[in-house]
This record gives C-alpha cells, sequence and structure tokens, in this order.
C-alpha cells in the first residue's frame, strides 16, 4: 500500500554539484508565460508618455479648459459613486439574503449594464428619459429635462458603473457568516446595530473594491455619456469625450489629458489599495 | 467482494465515459472536416480588361458621404468585377488623424478642404493631387412638429431653443460657425447673434450624422446639417431654408493617398466620382455636382 518514494517524486533536487549546468527552465517558465500579457498591457501607456510634449503639458495643465474638464469629471464621478453606494447597498443586500422568486434574472439583469456596449446603454437612456422618451412627457410636465445635462452625464455613469459594487457588495454580504450576526442579536444588538459593527465591517474589502470599480468604470465611460448627455465643454464633456474630441483637434491637448488621467487613476487606486491593506492588516 | 464489484463498476463506467468521449472526438472531427469544402477554383474572367484578383480599393469618407459613396461604390464594383469597395465613414477630422497615424488607406474624400490640407502637411497625400468632386450647402432642421416653431435662421437665437451642432472640428461644424459668424456681420442680425445662437447650443457632436440622429429623436429643437443629409429623411425631420447669401457652400476634395498600394484603382475610383454618372448619383443623394 505505501509506494516507495522514489528519488523522482521529489520535484525539485537539492543543488548538487555542476547544477550551475543546468538550465532553470522550471523558474523561468512561469514569469515567461506571464510577461507578454502584462508587457502588452504596460507598453501602450509608456509610449503614451513618451509621446508628451513637456512644454504642451505644462502649458496645458494651467489652461482653465483642462481645469474645468477634470473638475466635471471628478464631480460626476463622486456623484455617481455616492449615489451607488446609497442606493446600491440596500440592493445588494437583498441578492445576498433574501431568496425571492426571480432573484436569479435579478442577477442576470444587473449583468446586463456591465456587458452591454456603452452606446447601446446612451440610446437605451435617450429612449428612456429623453424628451421624447418613455419618460419624456412626464419629466416635460414636471419642467424637467435631463438629456443634455450634468444629470445625464451622472444617470449614464450610474447605469454602466453601478452593477460593479452591487455585485461586488452582494458577494460580500453572503461572505459573512451568518452566525456571528446571529450570536450579536443574541448578545443584544439591533438588526441596524448587527449591521454597522459585525456585517459591514467584515464585508468592507468587498465593499470598498466594488466602490473602487465602479468610480473607476464611472471616471471611464464614453459611449453612453456622448449620446445621452451629448458634448458640451463645461458642462458635459467629461475627460474621456475631451481626449476623444482631441484626438481629432488638437493631439497633444489629448496626449495631455490622457496623461492627466492616467496620473489620477494610478494615483486613487494606489491610495486605495494602501488604504485597504492597513485596514485589512489592524482587522 | 463488494470493494470487486465496486471497482469492476468503476471500471466500466470509466470505460463507457472513455468510449462515448471518442464519440464525440470522432464526429467533431468529422464536423470540421465536411464544413471545411474544398475551395472552389476561380474561372478566369472573360473581360481581360479588368484586374483579375481579387482586390480591395480602401476609401475613406466624410459620414455625410454614407449612402451616395454606398451606391457608388456598388456600381463601381459592378463595372470592376474583382473590386471590393471597403468604407470607413467618420467626421472628416476623425479620418484625418487616423491617415496621419499611419491607418491603411487608398483614397480620402473629405468634406472641407482643411482636413485635406492637414493630411497634405503630414505627407500622406501628394501636394496638388487633391480635387473637387461636390458640393454642399447647409440647412436647418427640426424634428417634424417643430417644437421651438423655428421658421428663419433668427429663430435660432431665441429664448430656450435647444440647438445641436457638429463640433467644430468637424467640417459642417466650422461651417456652421461660419454662417452665425457671417450673419452678425450683417445689420439685419446685430452683432449679438452670433454670441446668442452658440449659447443656445446643447451638444457639439463628433459627427453630422449624429447631430440628424438626435433631431430625428426629437432630443433637440433645431440643428445644421448638410442638404445632402436631408435627402434621404425628408419625412422625418423639417428642413428650413438658409438665406443664399449667408449659407456656406461646402467644398469636397478627394485624393489618393500617396503610399497606396492601389494607385491605378484609387485614380479609377476618383474618375468615376468626378465623371457624369458619379456626379448624377451624387446630386440625386442631394449634393450639388462640382463645377467640372
Amino acid at each position: 500500500m505505501t509506494a516507495k518514494l522514489r528519488e523522482s517524486d521529489i520535484s525539485r533536487p537539492v543543488a548538487a554539484p555542476g547544477a550551475t549546468r543546468r538550465m532553470p527552465w522550471r523558474a523561468l517558465a512561469l514569469p515567461l508565460t506571464a510577461l507578454p500579457l502584462l508587457g502588452f498591457l504596460v507598453l501602450p501607456l509608456v509610449a503614451l508618455l513618451g509621446r508628451l510634449n513637456l512644454d504642451v503639458l505644462s502649458a496645458q495643465l494651467l489652461s482653465p479648459a483642462v481645469g474645468q474638464t477634470i473638475r466635471l469629471s471628478m464631480m460626476t464621478t463622486l456623484a455617481t459613486t455616492l449615489i451607488t453606494l446609497l442606493l446600491g447597498t440596500p440592493l445588494a443586500f437583498l441578492l445576498a439574503r433574501t431568496q425571492f422568486w426571480g432573484r436569479q434574472a435579478v442577477d442576470t439583469l444587473l449583468d446586463l449594464p456591465m456587458v452591454l456596449p456603452p452606446s447601446v446603454a446612451g440610446i437605451a437612456l435617450l429612449i428612456a428619459f429623453g424628451r421624447r422618451g418613455l419618460f419624456g412627457p412626464l419629466l416635460t410636465s414636471l419642467e424637467l429635462e435631463i438629456a443634455f445635462t450634468q444629470t445625464a452625464v451622472v444617470m449614464a455613469q450610474l447605469f454602466v458603473a453601478a452593477p460593479f459594487y452591487v455585485k461586488a457588495a452582494a458577494a460580500g454580504f453572503a461572505g459573512v457568516d451568518r452566525e456571528l450576526e446571529q450570536s450579536a442579536a443574541l448578545d443584544g444588538a439591533t438588526r441596524l446595530g448587527g449591521l454597522r459593527y459585525i456585517t459591514i465591517p467584515l464585508a468592507w474589502p468587498a465593499l470598498f473594491g466594488g466602490m473602487i470599480m465602479t468610480w473607476a468604470r464611472a471616471l471611464g465611460e464614453f459611449g453612453a455619456t456622448i449620446i445621452f448627455a451629448g458634448n458640451f465643454p463645461g458642462r458635459t464633456q467629461t475627460m474621456p469625450l475631451a481626449i476623444y474630441l482631441g484626438f481629432e483637434r488638437d493631439l497633444d491637448l489629448a496626449l495631455t489629458l490622457a496623461a492627466i488621467l492616467l496620473a489620477i487613476s494610478f494615483a486613487v487606486l494606489l491610495t486605495v489599495k494602501w488604504m485597504l491593506r492597513q485596514r485589512v492588516g489592524a482587522g | 467482494m463488494a470493494r470487486c464489484l465496486r471497482e469492476l463498476a468503476y471500471r466500466r463506467e470509466n470505460h463507457m465515459k472513455h468510449r462515448i468521449a471518442l464519440w464525440i472526438l470522432a464526429i467533431a472531427l468529422l464536423l470540421a472536416g465536411c464544413s471545411a469544402p474544398p475551395p472552389a477554383q476561380p474561372t478566369s474572367p472573360p473581360v481581360p480588361a479588368a484586374p483579375a484578383a481579387a482586390t480591395t480599393l480602401t476609401v475613406l469618407a466624410a459620414a455625410s458621404l454614407s449612402d451616395a459613396f454606398g451606391e457608388l461604390g456598388a456600381q463601381f464594383e459592378a463595372a470592376n468585377p474583382g473590386v471590393t469597395i471597403t468604407y470607413s465613414f467618420a467626421g472628416s477630422q476623425q479620418l484625418a488623424a487616423q491617415i496621419l497615424e499611419g491607418a491603411p488607406a487608398d483614397v480620402f474624400a473629405s468634406a472641407n478642404q482643411r482636413q485635406i490640407d492637414a493630411v497634405v502637411a503630414g505627407g500622406r497625400i501628394t501636394t496638388g493631387v487633391a480635387q473637387t468632386f461636390a458640393r454642399n450647402r447647409l440647412t436647418i432642421v427640426t424634428p417634424p412638429d417643430n417644437p421651438a416653431h423655428i421658421q428663419t435662421l433668427t429663430d435660432l437665437a431665441g429664448p430656450g431653443v435647444k440647438l445641436i451642432l457638429a463640433d467644430r472640428a468637424v467640417p459642417v461644424g466650422q461651417y456652421s460657425l461660419d454662417l452665425f459668424a457671417k450673419a452678425s456681420s450683417l445689420p439685419a442680425y446685430t452683432a449679438a447673434y452670433s454670441p446668442t445662437v452658440l449659447a443656445n447650443v446643447v451638444s457639439y457632436e463628433d459627427n453630422v450624422r449624429s447631430v440628424l440622429a438626435k433631431i430625428i429623436l426629437g432630443e433637440a429643437d433645431a440643428g445644421i446639417v448638410y442638404t445632402s443629409d436631408v435627402a434621404l429623411e425628408a419625412a422625418k425631420v423639417r428642413q428650413i431654408a438658409i438665406p443664399d447669401e449667408l449659407n456656406t457652400i461646402a467644398i469636397y476634395p478627394i485624393a489618393p493617398i500617396a503610399d497606396s498600394q492601389q494607385p491605378e484603382l484609387a485614380r479609377r475610383f476618383i474618375d468615376y466620382v468626378r465623371s457624369a454618372e458619379g456626379q448624377q448619383i451624387l446630386v440625386r443623394y442631394g449634393f450639388i455636382a462640382a463645377d467640372l
């Protein structure tokens, strides 16, 4: 029954004299197969930064138009993330904890905005909330016009980005051990208290990760925005729109905005990861 | 004993699984083999004038040319068997940017001279080869029910009017801005006309067809597009003429790309576009014939 342990069963032989002649293929194999994709993802960004004209960059950074675009992007994505947090958390909790009829369907419906091409999302939003859309007459009677406003920008971002948070949060809530909540209840905690002191802190990494994904997706949103909100500098022209039009109008401007977007995204993501690690380490 | 039977059952089950797997593999291979029939031998063309091998001509054309060039291409392909025309329609400024970044192309048909000049400056079109092949005029379009009751050019400056224009990098966008500037210089419109109209703009679109699409959808009160764009969608929009003395005549130049792989074919295509037949097709789609 007990097989004899043979020398070939040991996958990593101890270094023996003459080992330097043996090629370390096994040690290199994994990095070699991992390198192409990593290179492919990094090299275009490096090329982009390399094409930057530093004089133009510093001049553009101070221009009011660029400042306006950055401010618009930051404010709309912030609004989108906050709304997602407020409205998405109950939805995620519902998905994670309750079994209701049609739950699978709702779950799949939430996948759709992530899978749909953004331009389809834009057209759908226009047809639903546009002046002549499904809700058009209702909105007009309330003297609300949504298309071509900053509200439209936030709505477009919300549509494509919110599902990321909801999915992540649902997974996070589902992963919290019910027994912990139950024992807290036994100890006298209210439902809200249990949520605040047990569930949310334990699900926090997933919630935070989902929030960041939503913010990042909202920041890069283009197709739905240009169709539903249109393009107007200072009002609805977010950074991706400005970069797209800048590519046709003024390549240097486009490169500057692209570099700024890159820097902001990188900084935020890095900071967030650091914060997360701190949190997880302390917890 | 029981263990023996269990082992036998396990082995038979595995044996069955293997057989099924092998059958699936065999069927899959069979289907794969069947789905790739031997390629049909091409018959030699009876007409020796056209090139014998299948060739593709890549034409980059302004968005406003989508429909007219579609038919032009079909006619050209019918007259030249073996030739396939591949189109890329977009705002002329986007196409120019792509060409300057090295996009493969054989012919560039732009909605204004400026984008051709940009490509000439970038070295991908030889100086002086561009020729006019069509002209176009601007027109105001509104949704069929004309919600803002636009009747004349002056109405565009009315309070609360939602106007959509193309971005100034797009030829028709620049033509629109020129139009307003020209109007502002006339006493009938006053100098405040242009800024007031521009304050009514809700969106600057990336190409002329987006402007038209949003007007058809009724999302805005008015837009400025080419008369050729309205020709096909006449039922879906209302057209308001712009006075001739203010209207811009848009000049559309066409040129072969210097490093094209099909210079002869490109030249033939351009000649066809500028021929009587080609001009007729363009006029039918709402363009004005080039003064040839």
